[in-house]
Formats: structure tokens, C-alpha cells, sequence
């Protein structure tokens, strides 16, 4: 098995930044907000490699900054600090060294990303059809038949009805919504993955489904994905490793079903003691 | 005589308890081995730390003391007690099963992909896969009209069968069995012990919990007695 | 009259209305513009005499390059004859004298255009200086300012060509009649101002340089000679012109010249009977110009 991702010393701090704000935040401090400054030190020394074909969970109550480590890695925002290399097949890229324009092309060819927010990953004013086609645009296919089909397809394999491809994703029931922004994520076959807290917000039934997706496709395409929830259950189901986060810190990492069954942080203790 | 699969030596796992302030002892000092085709059956009082064992060994607990020592399928042998996350995720698909009394699955997978879910992780062709676990279930006597559904209705002897199809499913080398017959009826019970008998045959490792003496008479070719860890005072003061 | 004793005097104000230090930095922005095909060059865009919106864009830029000789000749929607041209001509005359200015297409040296690409080619020696109302072609997909410049500068078109293909989906065909987005030299994506798709391939390997000045916005880009300028498409679906076919399929004819090959107005008549007639006036006059002289030299 070969590394995906090697991410090492993340950080990201909101705000001015004063020499205090590392030592003065954290689980130990109980904030993530420097009392000299009043920064947010969203995450910090955030460090984890990711596997091919592998499921990360990253947990932690909200504010923990966990949706924070996969926008950084997904160049939605900047970090202030930390390295982050993608190996794909024999080409490493350092993301935070790339040129803009660069990290477009990986964002959009090589990353898939699906929000909690479908908001944020579909246009809602053009119609599922054409989100996938935007991102296979982006990709620089031409060819509009061949467009068409393969928005159908992905369609398809993410269970939306072909019937409403034409049709504006507001339409859209929340799980149907997730499903087309899976789809479009998928569109360029990427061999990664982030997932931000993809099934809060839906109904049991909607969620399990969705779960069952998401497997399907980490086994069929073997991506590898970078999965945020604050749902142990999700995490239990998903994935075979996991990070736990609080106050913007890693506290514990390990085997998925060893934080559950065997946490050794205090934190970790009280979060699953309070879940199961 | 074959070197064993397994080797445990001096396994001891102790949980710290940060709210409470409290080190609770769960094993203390367990050591045997388990080889192929042979099974090896851990027997003791509640509390003697046999299920933590098992997962001691599949690393579900993070072992605090000992070595366990596994011989993989390429004859290298290395420590589970200190072997990479990936390591152990990879041994967990390729070689080693655990059949637990629980069955966690994603919620409505009908039965057929949950058994098949291994093979999938395998990379198994989805239509060879669940026709595996068809084969397997049926021969487990598993009604087919209940294949399509998801377990979680199912009675307890049900769940059962399917957990224990899901375990042996991809031949893993290591079979970890923690009371498998446990809340099975007599008829199936004899079914599962027979299937325990083939992997047996078939030169499976296994190492396992039964609740009753007389499955553990039957199956076993090796007894292991475990004690209860003594309590952190006297673990303590034989530190000093 | 007496609203402009200065002008026709020429002592109160520059010639070509503006001063030397507004028409130099316009220059500037010009040169950039063609140093960079379809680059949208911001400028200052000074206060004109007339509301934004009437060509002020356009205007400066004739005023800034116009001297001495030059051959003016203004148009709007192919007319010379429409209000909005007869007043930027009188505007030009009356501040910059010496000029003359002209309906002919072929007399004229600038050509300052609303909405029109001359039927008859330009040449080497002609600019024609097109008005622009929305420079920028990502606005419809991107409301904000920053965030298109980055999308410019990495040639990111792809929301563009979703807006195409949505097109598609609904209506079979791409529907958008003017403003197409056509890509100038591999990279850059301009609005090239309102003309309809029929004058679009025309910007392609021209003879002629074309400027296009949005006052309101305060914009100036170029398609240089001789320069790429693509239409947006699929390379399935690709860019087609306005056809003109009648309910039987024949290219529809100018009712007043006859010709085949230009592009049409439409006027629906009192009784709901539709005639189509040459945008371009000048064109159309020239059509029957010649028709006259080849009905003439045989009687």
C-alpha cells in the first residue's frame, strides 16, 4: 500500500496572531481562542498520512477544527503553517508551494470534495446535469454528447433518477442533493476524497443510504477519503482509521475501533462514553 | 511440529480511567500459542480478561504489556503489539478474522453484502462475492427469504450466523472467535461447530471463547486457564 | 448652435475634446489592450458631455486616436443614419476639426460601431472601434469582480461553457443571439459588445484591428489583426451564425437590395406581415448601387 496524502504541522489561525496564541489555546487551555490576541487558532500541528484506497475519519465536537483540515487541503482556504504532499502515481505535488493556477488544476481534476452544505458544492440555478458537466468541463472534455453521457452515468451509479438530470438540484430532496454533489465530486474519477459531515442534517434512512455510497465507492474505485463527522456511528461504519480533534489540536489517533473500544484521552473517553 | 502463528507472550492490558482517576487491570501476564489447524480455547471466570485477549490480539485494545507475536502468510513475523496502524489494517483484511457477539454493519445492507463485505475489501468481483456468501449461508441453514434484508431484525441466533459467515467468509489464517455459539439453538450450534471442525481441517489458526465446557471439550486441541489480573495494589507492589 | 461657440472656434477646447494627458493614458491602455489580445485593460474613463451609456466607451477611444485627416465614419445597428450616430458624429465634427467623416464603409479610415461589424471587410488601414455595454463575459456566472480576474487570468471558462451546455439541454441549440463568448488567442474570453453571432467570425483573423471601449465600466480591450478569435462551443456542437431560412428553407433576400448574404433586419408591418431588409445601410446602398450600374451599362 502507498501513501496518498502526508500532511505534517497543519495550522491555520484566524486573526492577527500574537507568539502567545500556540501555548495560550488548545484542549489544555479549553479554547482555541488566544485570550492576548483573540485569534482563533482554528487547527495547529495538525500532522496524519493517508493511504491508497483508505477511509480517515477525523472527529471532534464542532470547533474542533476538523472541516478546517480538509478545506485547507482542499485549497478552499490557506493555512498559516504546515506542508501537506500528494503523491500521484509518480508525481508529488507540495500543495501549499503550488502556484494558484496549479492547485486549481488539482482541486478540479484530482481532488473531489463534497460538503455538508450542498450549497457549497452545486450551483443551484443550473441543473444536476450541468454541475457534473461543469467539473468535466473544468477537465477540459469538449465533446457535449460525450458530457451528457457521462453525467448520466455518475448519475446513475449515485442512484439519482435519469429523469432528473435536466432538473435544478433546489428541486431536490436533501439526500438527492448529497447524491448529485457525490456525483459531480466523482466526476473525474479522483483518487481522493474529502467528505465534510456528508450525512448531518438527513434522515436516518437518507444517511444509511448514502453510507452504503460511499463504501460502494471506496471499494469499486478504491479513493481514498478523507471523512469529517462528529457522528461516531459514521466513523464506526466509514472508516478504518481515525483522528480525534479538540480545540484545534490532534489528542488521539489510532485504529477506528480502538479510540472507540480502548480511548486513552481523557477527551476520547468522555466523547465515546457519552455516544455509546 | 510447525513454528506457532501465534505467539503470546506476557499480555497484559490495563485501562486508565481519567474521569474516575482509576487503572482498572483487564489481563494480566497471558501466554500461549495457537497454530494452524489447531484451536485454541481460552477458558476462565468473568472478569479473567479472555474477550481481552482476543481483541488485545486484533488490536482493538492497544495491549499496555507483552509481545504478540504473529507469523504472516510470507513467514515474516512481527509484533501486533507494536505494528502500524496499516500494518494491522492490512493484516485484518488478508489474515486475521474476529468474530465478536456483535454484529456492526451500515444500517439496511441486505444480509448477502454484509457476509460478502470481506470479499469486497478483497476486491472480490461483487457477483462472485455474494454468491460466496450465499453458499455460506445457506450451508449455515440461514432462510434465503431473509438474505435480501438487513440483519438488525433478525433474532439473535440469525445475527449470529451471519456474523460468524462474515468472519470465516474470506479463509482468514487467524480466526478470533469470542463465544460464537453463544445464543445460537442446539441445531445450529451444531451447525457452526461443525463448520469450526472444517476451517479447522482446512488448517485454519483459531483462537476462541466458547460458553459452553462441552464445545470447548470438543473443538479444542489446546486449554488455556486464565485468572483474574490482580487488583493495582499488589500489580503495584510486585513493581516494587 | 450656441451651446458650442468654443468648439467651433476651437480656442476653449482640446482638439477631440479631450485633454492630451486623458487621451495619452488612453493610448497606453490601447497598447496594452492589443499587447494583450482580449485583456480587459482598466482605464479611467472620463466624464463625456453625454449620459454613460451612449457610447461614451466608444467615444474615447475614437477621440483619443482620431487626428488630423482622419475618415470618421459612426454607426449604430449598421445605420449612419440613427439618432445615437448622427449626435456622436456631430459630437466628433464639432470638436475636431479638420477631420471629415463619411457613411462609406470603404471611404472611412475609423469606424466607431455600435452593436455592428461592417458587412463589407475591413482592411490593414481601417480600426474600428466597437461600443461595449458589459465588458466582461464571466458576470453572468461570477458576481464578483475579484474572483472573475482570477478566473481570467487562469483562463477559466468552464462555467461559461455550462451556461452553453444548459443551453443545449433546454433549447436543442445554443441560444445566446449576441455578446457570444468568443476566446481571443487561446486565452482570453471577451464579450465582444453586442453583435449579433453573424458578425462573430468576422473578428477572426481580421485584417482590421478592433477596439472595444466600455465608458461605463471603464474597459478597453483589442482583438489586434490577424488574430484568433473562437467562439465558445462543443466540439459536437459547434458555433453557427444566424441562417436567415424562411418556413421553406431559402435564405431570405434584403426587400430593398436583394442581397443574399448579409445580415438582416426585421420590421413587422402594421398588419403583422414581416419584411427583412440589410442591417447595414451603407451595405445596402452599395448593393444597389451596383445593381443599378449593371442594370445601366447594357441599356
Amino acid at each position: 500500500m502507498n501513501r496518498i496524502l502526508e500532511v505534517r504541522g497543519l495550522s491555520r489561525i484566524y486573526g492577527p496572531g500574537c507568539p502567545h496564541c500556540v501555548d495560550a489555546t488548545g484542549p489544555e487551555a479549553d479554547t482555541n481562542r488566544c485570550p492576548h490576541c483573540g485569534s482563533i487558532v482554528a487547527i495547529h500541528d495538525v500532522s496524519f498520512d493517508l493511504f491508497e484506497g483508505e477511509i480517515l475519519g477525523v472527529m471532534g465536537e464542532s470547533g474542533s477544527g476538523k472541516s478546517t483540515v480538509v478545506k485547507t487541503l482542499y485549497f478552499d482556504q490557506a493555512p498559516t503553517g504546515g506542508e501537506a504532499v500528494f503523491f500521484d502515481g509518480d508525481t508529488q505535488h507540495e500543495l501549499f508551494a503550488l502556484n494558484a493556477a496549479r492547485q486549481r488544476w488539482l482541486r478540479n481534476h484530482r481532488f473531489g470534495m463534497v460538503y455538508q452544505n450542498p450549497n457549497l458544492g452545486l450551483n443551484f440555478n443550473i441543473s444536476a446535469g450541468g454541475n457534473i458537466a461543469e467539473r468535466l468541463l473544468m477537465s477540459d472534455l469538449m465533446d457535449y454528447g460525450a458530457i451528457r453521457e457521462r453525467a448520466k452515468t455518475l448519475l446513475a451509479r449515485t442512484e439519482v433518477l435519469l429523469s432528473r438530470v435536466d432538473d435544478l438540484p433546489k428541486h431536490f430532496s436533501g439526500g438527492m442533493q448529497q447524491r448529485v454533489q457525490i456525483a459531480k465530486a466523482l466526476a473525474t474519477q479522483p483518487p481522493l476524497l474529502f467528505l465534510d459531515e456528508v450525512t448531518t442534517g438527513l434522515d436516518l434512512s437518507v444517511q444509511a443510504r448514502i453510507l452504503d455510497l460511499i463504501l460502494e465507492i471506496q471499494q469499486e474505485l478504491k479513493t481514498a477519503m478523507v471523512v469529517v463527522t462528529h457522528d461516531l456511528g459514521v466513523i464506526r461504519l466509514l472508516t478504518g482509521r481515525a483522528i480525534v480533534m479538540k480545540y484545534g489540536r490532534v489528542i488521539e489517533t489510532g485504529l477506528t475501533d480502538q479510540i472507540l473500544e480502548d480511548p486513552r484521552h481523557a477527551y476520547t473517553q468522555r466523547l465515546v462514553a457519552s455516544a455509546l | 511440529m510447525t513454528p506457532p502463528i501465534l505467539q503470546v507472550e506476557g499480555y497484559g492490558k490495563y485501562f486508565q480511567l481519567h474521569e474516575q482517576n482509576k487503572l482498572i487491570p483487564s489481563a494480566h501476564d497471558v501466554s500461549f500459542t495457537v497454530r494452524a489447524g489447531e484451536l485454541t480455547a481460552l477458558i476462565g471466570p468473568t472478569g479473567a480478561g479472555k474477550s481481552s485477549v482476543l481483541k488485545g490480539i486484533y488490536r482493538t485494545y492497544l495491549p499496555s504489556a507483552g509481545r504478540i507475536l504473529y507469523r504472516d502468510a510470507m513467514g515474516h513475523e512481527l509484533d501486533l503489539a507494536r505494528a502500524s496502524e496499516h500494518q494491522i489494517l492490512d493484516l485484518r483484511r488478508r489474515e486475521i478474522g474476529f468474530v465478536t457477539q456483535f454484529l456492526h454493519c451500515l444500517p439496511r445492507q441486505p444480509t448477502l453484502d454484509v457476509v460478502a463485505q470481506p470479499l469486497f475489501g478483497l476486491g472480490v468481483a461483487r457477483p462472485e462475492a455474494r454468491q460466496r456468501a450465499a453458499d455460506l449461508l445457506s450451508a449455515m441453514s440461514l432462510p434465503e427469504r431473509l438474505w435480501s434484508v438487513s440483519p438488525a431484525t433478525f433474532s439473535g441466533g440469525e445475527r449470529q450466523r451471519v456474523n460468524l459467515a462474515r468472519g470465516f467468509i474470506a479463509r482468514p489464517r487467524l480466526l478470533l472467535l469470542d463465544e460464537p455459539t453463544a445464543s445460537l439453538d442446539p441445531a445450529t450450534a451444531e451447525c457452526v461447530i461443525r463448520l469450526i471442525e472444517g476451517l479447522k481441517a482446512e488448517g485454519t489458526a483459531m483462537l476462541a471463547i466458547f460458553h459452553h465446557p462441552e464445545t470447548t471439550r470438543r473443538l479444542a486441541d489446546q486449554v488455556v486457564e486464565l485468572a483474574p489480573p490482580p487488583a493495582v495494589e499488589a500489580m503495584l507492589k510486585e513493581i516494587a | 448652435m450656441n451651446a458650442m461657440p468654443h468648439t467651433t472656434r476651437g480656442s476653449a477646447y482640446n482638439f477631440g475634446f479631450l485633454d492630451e494627458y486623458a487621451k495619452k493614458e488612453i493610448r497606453r491602455a490601447v497598447l496594452k489592450a492589443i499587447a494583450i489580445p482580449g485583456y480587459q485593460v482598466p482605464y479611467a474613463s472620463r466624464e463625456m458631455p453625454m449620459g454613460r451609456g451612449f457610447g461614451t466607451g466608444g467615444l474615447q477611444l475614437t477621440l483619443a486616436l482620431i487626428g488630423p485627416g482622419e475618415v470618421v465614419k459612426v454607426i449604430d445597428q449598421g445605420a449612419d443614419d440613427s439618432v445615437n450616430a448622427v449626435n456622436l458624429r456631430q459630437f466628433i465634427e464639432m470638436t475636431c476639426p479638420g477631420i471629415a467623416t463619411t457613411t462609406k464603409t470603404a471611404e472611412s479610415t475609423l469606424i466607431q460601431s455600435r452593436h455592428r461589424i461592417p458587412e463589407q471587410p475591413l482592411t490593414a488601414t481601417q480600426i474600428l472601434v466597437l461600443q461595449v455595454p458589459y465588458p466582461d463575459p464571466l458576470v453572468v456566472v461570477e458576481p464578483s469582480e475579484d474572483k472573475r480576474k482570477v478566473m481570467h487570468g487562469e483562463a477559466d471558462y468552464s462555467r461559461l461553457l455550462v451556461k452553453l451546455y444548459e443551453d443545449i439541454v433546454q433549447f436543442d441549440e445554443i441560444t445566446i443571439s449576441h455578446r457570444y463568448p468568443t476566446r481571443i488567442n487561446g486565452h482570453y474570453v471577451i464579450d465582444p459588445s453586442p453583435i449579433p453571432r453573424w458578425d462573430v467570425p468576422r473578428l477572426n483573423d481580421a485584417a482590421a484591428l478592433t477596439l472595444f471601449g466600455a465608458g461605463r465600466e471603464k474597459k478597453i480591450y483589442a482583438v489586434p489583426p490577424h488574430t484568433r478569435a473562437e467562439p465558445l462551443a462543443f466540439s459536437d456542437v459547434p458555433f453557427r451564425v444566424e441562417d436567415f431560412r424562411d418556413a421553406a428553407g431559402r435564405r431570405r433576400a434584403c426587400a430593398r437590395c436583394g442581397c443574399t448574404d448579409s445580415f438582416l433586419d426585421e420590421f413587422v408591418g402594421d398588419a403583422g406581415s414581416k419584411t427583412y431588409q440589410c442591417s447595414d445601410s451603407d451595405w445596402c446602398d452599395e448593393q444597389l448601387l451596383q445593381a443599378e450600374h449593371a442594370q445601366g451599362e447594357p441599356a
